[in-house]
């Protein structure tokens, strides 16, 4: 990728900095999250980040970008269903995934949409960032 | 009919049950070997939950990304299958992939349901990706309250 440093995780760094910023509530009221699913793929405009989150709405959704790190906190709606359960596979935490942006990226016009559950992320490159051709005059 | 179970390989936490549940999955795998067909591509499993009260059963399934109309439900002899497919996009196949985590292809989860249900009677709704699906109790399923006489 000639030298570009792919975006990736850093979810225990993060996890820390939070812990560290306020230890006391940070310990009172211990929030548990569930990491996303997520697709990410990569083309001449910039990125586009697609994560999983079933069960959260437009309302829902809560994307910052802080320090060249661009988090996701996904807060799950909807009334829990009611009844006892027999089985149980689905997890009721909400959804948090962080990831490292490249520095190319234009933090300023990032966009996002919500459809069914899927968040789609498009992360578009600087303009001075993308590839020019020069000519030789 | 697939009784895979959801698989979250890599991002769950683990298991104090670890050795249990890897039996359990060495034998779906040798299930799913067996259901394997080429055609079906790789499988996956959503997460599911099975409610139960006095008027009805719900089915609450996770599957993000999906449209209604990907869905096919199919009651018989007590067992609800839920089936579907997820699509790919064309242009996500475009670009250099950095990550892949999602699942694609069909799907098919069968559930056997603790009482009978009514047929006709059941409605499913797909919000936020969320598929719930509620299935009211056939009247001799309901619990009913007797009441003891005196004399």
């Amino acid at each position: 990728m000639r030298g570009k440093i792919p975006p990736h995780d850093t979810i225990p760094k993060t996890t820390m900095s939070t812990l560290t910023k306020n230890p006391e509530t940070a310990c009172a009221t211990r929030v548990q999250f569930v990491t996303p699913r997520a697709n990410f793929h990569h083309d001449a405009n910039g990125y586009t980040l697609e994560v999983e989150l079933p069960g959260v709405s437009k309302d829902g959704v809560e994307i910052t970008v802080d320090d060249g790190q661009l988090a996701i906190i996904g807060h799950r709606s909807g009334a829990p269903s009611q009844g006892r359960g027999l089985h149980n596979e689905r997890q009721a935490a909400d959804f948090r995934r962080v990831f490292d942006l490249d520095p190319s990226i234009d933090t300023t016009n990032i966009a996002a949409g919500i459809e069914q559950g899927l968040l789609t992320v498009k992360l578009h490159k600087a303009e001075t960032a993308k590839p020019r051709k020069i000519t030789v005059s | 009919m697939s009784i895979l179970r959801y698989q979250t390989p890599e991002l769950t936490a683990w298991s104090p049950y670890d050795r249990l549940s890897s039996l359990r999955g060495f034998l779906d795998s040798a299930f799913h070997l067996a259901n394997y067909r080429p055609e079906n591509g790789p499988a996956w499993a959503p997460a599911l939950d099975v409610l139960e009260d006095d008027e009805k059963v719900t089915i609450v399934l996770d599957a993000a990304g999906l449209k209604s109309e990907d869905f096919d439900l199919s009651l018989q002899d007590g067992d609800l299958t839920i089936s579907g497919e997820r699509k790919q996009e064309e242009d996500s196949q475009k670009g250099e992939s950095f990550r892949s985590e999602r699942f694609f292809g069909r799907f098919s989860r069968t559930i056997t349901l603790p009482s009978p249900v009514k047929a006709e009677a059941v409605q499913a709704s797909y919000k936020d990706g969320v598929l719930t699906v509620t299935l009211p109790k056939a009247e001799e399923a309901k619990p009913k309250k007797i009441t003891v006489g005196l004399n």
